[in-house]
């Protein structure tokens, strides 16, 4: 019974909604981010490290030049070069597209523990850096319920949003959307119709790391204003099932991150609940929320969304 | 470069001329010094066998390759091309052997693909709906232009293809080898489409294997063999057994030579069967038929009248909704694929690529499947490497499959040997030799060579007696395999024949649905009501 009550509890405050807007912030980015790469033919499982190179870098050049907006700029143009690697691995020389995004998720966990001492002069956690500030909506304040959610929010939120609106217009209103997927499909067709096969999925996996970078920049300098080791936990491979989920849709990869984020945000409100009391021996259980969540719905949906067919699949070029 | 003595001929009457043209893969010279000319609004046939060097020609005219070395010639005007796009720009378009379209894509979007109509940076859907339908109208090449591919039929798909290379204003179409995915019904419509373009002024190149269709539709045909130009003809001073003998290059049986069939027991009963398509309604409506061993009966039926359901069932692949099938006194209704194998029943099905074979497997893997958990090429729970080994080197050899190389993919084998190495399998007698043999589409894309090379196993599979089930749309394959020959119309035997009694035009009829033609077999009367 307190069970209900305590959920019951969670769904009728605001503060839920708010914090299943912020968790889902970053799944939002990233899962567009692997969309433009896959809708292409690449495919992307360096997310993770992606947005674990945008958060590092933004803190980094926030603590450089103490204007977060430079962190995040600095971050989208380091997460492009990195994501570069794997863009010319696995277009140029064909490679195995899961070695080399694995590989990439190895060397942003490497580098950036690595690089931490050097520069912050401490291991585990930086200090507080510094963070952007929130956007407040002054028309929303005092309505109740919707205010109490939207009317002092991160601008990483609305520019997630935006985002999705972009990328839906880029791939279902232009002609470079209806060329994407055609690469992404049967790239050897496109190459008839003289479409830079080549090019195109560059132009793919290279636009999907600047919305991946921005994820990462925005659990560092977007919320927390530090940057911790590991600090992404996994949201990269939840933001590869949100694509997956989403169906290759911006707009499925949405409602696919607000569901994983309210998993998110059902879990710590939970454990902070006052009705009823987690015990610590359970805690890492709930933690697992998003995960299982992701798995019963990668399991029970993945058969019923349409990968781009060409997904993973090099493309040589004829002599 | 040597001057050359020709340079200051006219060549503005050709459409196309191709001069010299060499092409070196890594392991085979697929062009030696080729010489193409095609007159201006003509429609002219390059023939040759599979692996001949026709795709890889075009493949050059249409930018994919780039020659070693030789000339192209535009409308007297030599040019290079470097990639698609040149060759769009010289109007040259190309209905590609393995269609080229996005799956998941609607008829319009696959059209204007790589040349959208725009409004500013947007898509003009609007715009582009309209000049396909245009042009559809305007070359009667009907599509649904908002179907996605992978909902229309393999005929409208090929009409899309079409429709792509006219939106790029093409002069000069490509065709390779359109006909061989289509249904004879549909080989006609693309005829009338091929004449019309040609009375509008266009040029087409047509690549077939087919002899009749060569008779049938051209001016002028350049034969081809192992890489090389083995003649150049005006179809009306040629017929198809000399046109045979250049591609292949000794004479051909394009009809293969066979005795009476000495008739064993029977071996297979089918009685009042019943068999449900992939949408839930009746494909096979109440089919009896008899097999004996050593003969060969042969299903004829315009395609969907419920043949491929038919085999299906009959090959444990579909399920019997009523009925029964009787092997050898043993009733199999229902049995399941490898216990119908196990019975000695084989299958050389119609699609070799999803049922016959597993691309990504090497040829001798492919030479056992079905039968690799049986000794002795498996024993004790392991394969037998050595013996597999050993014997798919002998098949390799004894079918004719090319390049002698048991370790390749089967992917990679051209669909001529592919179909060969599916036959091995099927037909050969280890562990045991089959009482009765399912063979569907057996010839399907197949160059003459290979198609008399498999007649001649499917006839001596016969003397041997086996009892053999043979479903074909090609009615001439029909006509010269079969012993009997029973017409399939809405899944119903329509009437039975011999191959002797009846005429080509009158099986026709036959198969369009006309019972009268000549006597029927006798049928339950009407069984509509299930
Ligand atoms: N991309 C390629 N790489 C290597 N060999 C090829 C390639 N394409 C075709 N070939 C070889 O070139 C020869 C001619 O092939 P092709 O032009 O496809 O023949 P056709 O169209 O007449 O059947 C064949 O031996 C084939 O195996
Ligand atoms: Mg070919």
């Amino acid at each position: 019974m307190s069970w209900i009550e305590a959920i019951f509890n969670i769904l009728v405050n605001p503060l839920f909604y708010q914090m299943a807007l912020l968790s889902a912030t970053p799944l939002i980015f990233a899962s567009i981010g692997g969309t433009f790469s896959e809708k292409t033919g690449v495919t992307n499982i360096a997310l993770e490290g992606i947005m674990l190179m945008g958060a590092f870098i933004s803190i980094v050049f926030t603590y450089l030049t103490g204007n977060p907006w430079i962190g995040i700029l600095m971050a989208v143009v380091v997460g492009v070069g990195f994501t570069w690697f794997h863009a010319w691995a696995s277009i140029r020389w064909c490679a195995d597209q899961i070695v080399s995004g694995t590989a990439l998720n190895i060397i942003a966990l490497g580098l950036t523990a690595f690089l931490m001492k050097p520069i912050f002069g401490n291991e585990g956690r930086t200090d507080f850096i510094g963070r952007v500030q929130n956007v407040k909506l002054e028309f929303l304040k005092d309505v109740p319920f919707i205010g109490d959610i939207f009317y002092d929010l991160s601008p990483f939120v609305y520019l997630a949003l935006i985002s999705v609106l972009f990328s839906w217009i880029l791939f279902y209103r232009t002609p470079l959307g209806l060329r994407m997927a055609a690469v992404g499909e049967n790239p050897e067709a496109a190459d008839t119709l003289g479409i830079n096969v080549f090019g195109t999925r560059y132009f793919g996996v290279l636009t999907g790391s600047i919305f991946a970078s921005l994820g990462g920049a925005f659990l560092s300098v977007g919320e927390l204003g530090s940057f911790g080791e590991n600090m992404i936990h996994g949201r990269g491979f939840i933001a590869l099932a949100a694509m997956i989920l989403g169906n290759w849709n911006p707009v499925g990869a949405l409602l696919a991150s607000l569901l994983f984020g309210a998993a998110e945000a059902m879990n710590l409100q939970l454990q902070s609940s006052s009705i009823i009391s987690v015990p610590n021996t359970v805690k890492p259980l709930f933690n697992m929320l998003p995960f299982i969540i992701t798995l019963i719905v990668v399991g029970g949906f993945v058969g019923k969304s349409r990968s781009p067919a060409a997904d993973g699949a090099p493309y040589e070029k004829k002599a | 470069m040597e001057s050359n003595m020709k340079e200051n001929i006219d060549y503005s009457s050709y459409a196309v001329v191709m001069k010299d043209i060499v092409k070196q893969f890594p392991s085979v010279l697929a062009n030696d010094k080729v010489n193409f000319f095609v007159k201006k609004g003509a429609i002219h046939a390059l023939v040759g066998e599979n692996g001949a060097g026709k795709s890889t020609l075009m493949n050059q005219l249409y930018g994919l390759y780039s020659p070693n070395s030789g000339e192209i010639y535009i409308n007297g005007e030599k040019c290079k091309i470097k990639g698609p796009k040149d060759a769009i720009k010289y109007g040259i378009g190309m209905v590609h052997q393995h269609f080229m379209l996005i799956d998941n894509q609607t008829v319009y979007e696959n059209v204007v693909l790589g040349l959208e109509p725009k409004k500013g940076v947007f898509l003009n859907r609007k715009k582009a709906k309209k000049e396909v339908k245009n042009l559809s109208e305007k070359y009667g090449l009907q599509v649904d232009i908002d179907s996605k591919i992978e909902d229309i039929s393999v005929g409208m798909q090929q009409r899309v293809e079409i429709l792509k290379i006219l939106y790029r204003g093409a002069d000069i179409l490509i065709f390779d080898e359109p006909t061989a995915v289509l249904t004879p019904q549909e080989t006609d419509e693309l005829f009338e489409v091929m004449k019309l373009l040609q009375a509008r002024g266009k040029t087409i190149i047509f690549i077939t294997h087919k002899l009749y269709e060569v008779m049938a539709i051209t001016e002028k045909v350049t034969v081809m063999r192992l890489g090389k130009v083995t003649g150049e003809i005006d179809t009306k001073d040629t017929n198809p057994k000399q046109l045979a003998t250049m591609m292949v290059g000794r004479e051909v049986l394009l009809r293969v030579e066979k005795d009476a069939p000495k008739l064993g027991k029977k071996i297979l009963s089918v009685s009042n069967l019943w068999v449900k398509d992939n949408r839930r309604l009746n494909a096979v409506k109440g089919v009896n038929l008899e097999i004996k061993a050593g003969e060969i009966l042969g299903i004829a039926g315009v395609a969907g009248n419920g043949q491929t359901e038919f085999v299906e069932a009959i090959t444990g692949l579909r399920k019997a909704e009523d009925g029964k099938i009787i092997l050898n006194g043993i009733d199999i209704t229902n049995f399941s694929p490898l216990q119908i194998r196990e019975q000695g029943i084989t299958h050389i099905p119609e699609d070799r690529i999803k049922r016959g074979l597993i691309e990504e497997y090497p040829v001798y893997y492919n030479m056992i499947l079905g039968k690799h958990e049986e000794k002795p090429f498996s024993e004790n729970g392991f394969l037998n490497s050595r013996f597999i080994t050993d014997y798919s080197t002998k098949l390799v050899e004894k079918y004719d499959v090319r390049p002698r190389n048991i370790n390749m993919l089967a992917g990679n084998l051209s669909g001529g040997n592919q179909q060969k190495m599916v036959v091995a399998r099927e037909l050969d007698n280890t562990p045991s030799q089959p009482k009765m043999a399912v063979i569907s589409q057996p010839t399907r894309g197949l160059d003459i060579g290979a198609i008399e090379y498999i007649h001649k196993t499917i006839i001596s599979m016969r003397d041997k007696g086996i009892g053999i089930l043979l479903i074909s749309m090609e009615l001439d394959e029909i006509f010269s395999l079969s012993d009997r020959i029973i017409v399939f119309f809405e899944g119903e035997t329509i009437g039975e024949v011999t191959p002797d009694e009846i005429t080509r035009e009158e099986i026709g009829l036959m198969m369009a649905g006309s019972k009268n033609v000549f006597h029927s077999t006798e049928r339950g009367e009407s069984d509509e009501t299930k």
